[in-house]
């Protein structure tokens, strides 16, 4: 957000950029090498590595050379169901966790933009999910859910709602368990940016609707949203793309059991590639899973962005 | 604006049911840590343990190398969060100052990275890794988390870098001062709380970060912290709860300290990034 309208700064601001142009800044590639390098050696160049790398059948501590094979991982994965299954895991998991966190963040937000006396001690609270390990998220969570030692069945003995379950091992209930984790781990980031977004709303704005005797509710739709709805669409866009591509806390939590009903996209791409050393057949799995989220999140965005012109 | 008595009541009934949801699990974890392997043991836990006890932090220091699990976490951290600062700082001045192409595109690179899938990264790295002779290596992890925390230091740095008037840049430029010159002794002092605070997240980002380590580290006495934690949770998902939580909760302890500092920092500059959307 902030770095692409940096970029569009005008010109006579930066010294040398403005006016005539120059043929090459070496002051600016001698600035940004250092950084430049790393980035490409551990991050480009890995990615298109990956790219090319499912179109082989290369293999974890094979001595054969690694030969090109075309399509021939896409078609096999195609075919593949347990992936289809743990895709379909995926989806539900991102989509379960990004929108009930949404609406959650956004009535937080709303909360802590408020004059309330609580507010430092929530807004510190807000952020410990964030700084917290996602290793010790899952660990946490675990005893909470635990059948015997933990909080969650005593609690319900103790409002005579029942013997409680085993929450993770249950068919039924582990993937909505760790979707409950997921909305608390993810909490902080959305909070933060949303509250950011409603400290700049113009004040004199919603004074004036308040004026008018718009009440709480036409105030938010017609003052609060329309500000607000760029910081929305950016985060929830950022938050189904991480939470797609999520990983340890499941990892801890359940690591994709019961019988694969929490196995994520990433969990299987995990195993795949590190414990069967399928590397050509895990980077195939990597290009659907990315090729598949860029359509869905284009989709999507296209949609709000001209549902919100219409408006 | 004023906010009837009755909507004020429903704000904090709704703000206190937040409290709950955000602190309860972090209180169960400090409760389980301190009760006996015995309590543990029966039905009817209670938020308070009965028999207070430091056992289960003494058997988490036997049962696993935390200690040394420990070091390597913070040599990882502080050796990535170092490099990245001194390496993104030039970058993110050219980015918020100048509109090359080269600015534009790593801009776009760091827009992209947000997005990044990892498993189609974490492959090729280990091979890249394997060739470089960095696998299974603190030194090859630290270049990892380098250039994994570098989307975020470039953003924040260049939110701090626009901050600083370039008045006071054009000044020294005016002085004779050459580019490096000015970054190092005009820009540089006025960046360093920023500085500072970018430093210290991605030293979090690296202290906490599990798939990386877990992927390129085999060896055990090379294990970080997150990695060495999950050792706790045996093959059949039973764990031993009163070490697993005795450890988990020290783990944490310095995330939330340098969190608790540059908290102001963070949300801020997340506002100013926001202000200029």
């Amino acid at each position: 957000m902030t770095l692409a309208s940096a970029t569009r700064r005008p010109a006579t601001r930066t010294p040398d950029a403005g006016g005539r142009r120059r043929p090459v800044d070496h002051g600016a590639w001698f600035l940004v090498l250092p950084a430049l390098i790393p980035i490409l050696v551990l991050s480009v160049g890995p990615l298109l590595y990956g790219i090319a790398l499912a179109f082989t059948d290369a293999q974890s501590g094979r001595t054969a050379p690694t030969q090109w094979i075309g399509a021939l991982n896409f078609q096999d994965l195609l075919h593949d169901t347990l992936f289809w299954d743990s895709f379909r895991i995926g989806l539900l998991w991102a989509v379960g966790v990004t929108v009930p966190q949404f609406l959650l963040d956004l009535g937080l937000a709303l909360l802590l933009d408020q004059d309330l006396r609580l507010r430092p001690l929530a807004r510190a609270l807000a952020i410990i999910p964030w700084a917290m390990p996602e290793v010790v998220v899952g660990i946490m969570w675990r005893l909470v859910y635990n059948p015997d030692a933990g909080i969650l069945n005593e609690t319900l003995r103790d409002l005579g709602l029942g013997d409680g379950h085993d929450w993770l091992s249950g068919l039924g209930t582990a993937l909505p368990a760790v979707i409950v984790v997921g909305v608390w781990a993810g909490m902080p980031q959305t909070t933060v940016a949303l509250l950011a977004g409603l400290q700049n709303t113009p004040r004199e704005l919603h004074e004036a609707a308040a004026m008018d005797g718009a009440g709480a509710w036409r105030r938010f739709l017609t003052v609060t949203w329309p500000a607000l709805r760029p910081i929305a669409l950016a985060i929830t866009a950022l938050n189904f793309i991480w939470n797609f591509n999520s990983f340890a806390l499941v990892y801890v939590l359940t690591n994709g059991g019961p019988g694969g009903r929490t196995r994520l996209p990433m969990l299987f791409a995990y195993e795949e590639a590190f414990r069967y050393g399928q590397f050509g057949y895990a980077a195939a799995m990597g290009c659907v899973m990315v090729a598949v989220i860029s359509v869905l999140l284009a989709v999507f965005l296209v949609g709000r962005i001209r549902g919100g012109d219409e408006s | 604006m004023r906010t009837s008595t009755g909507a004020r009541a429903g704000q904090y009934v709704a703000l206190l049911a937040y409290l709950v949801f955000l602190a309860f699990p972090f209180l169960w974890l400090i409760s389980t840590a301190f009760k006996s392997p015995r309590e543990l043991g029966t039905l009817h836990p209670t938020w308070i343990p009965r028999h207070p006890t430091l056992a289960n932090f003494r058997q988490a220091f036997d049962e696993q190398p935390l200690l040394h699990a420990a070091l390597n976490s913070l040599l990882a951290a502080l050796g990535a969060a170092l490099i990245a600062v001194v390496i993104a700082t030039p970058m993110a001045w050219v980015m918020a100052r100048r509109r090359t192409l080269l600015a534009r595109a790593a801009t776009g690179w760091v827009v992209v990275s947000q997005a990044f899938p990892f498993v189609l990264v974490i492959i090729p790295l280990f091979l890249v890794l394997k060739n470089l002779r960095l696998i299974d290596s603190l030194a090859g992890l630290v270049l990892v988390y380098v250039v994994w925390s570098l989307p975020f230091a470039l953003w924040m740095l260049v939110g701090y870098v626009r901050a600083v008037p370039v008045e006071l840049e054009e000044a020294a430029a005016v002085d004779g001062a050459g580019k490096l010159r000015t970054l190092v002794s005009v820009t540089a002092p006025l960046l360093a709380p920023g500085i500072v605070a970018t430093a210290l997240f991605a030293f979090v980002t690296a202290w906490n970060e599990f798939f990386f380590a877990l992927v390129l580290l085999k060896t055990p006495e090379k294990q970080t912290l997150p990695v060495v934690l999950t050792h706790f949770i045996g093959a059949e998902g039973v764990a031993d709860l009163g070490p697993l939580a005795a450890a988990a909760f020290l783990a944490t302890l310095p995330s939330l300290v340098v969190f608790a500092l540059i908290q102001r920092r963070i949300t801020g500059g997340m506002l100013t990034g926001a202000v200029k959307s």
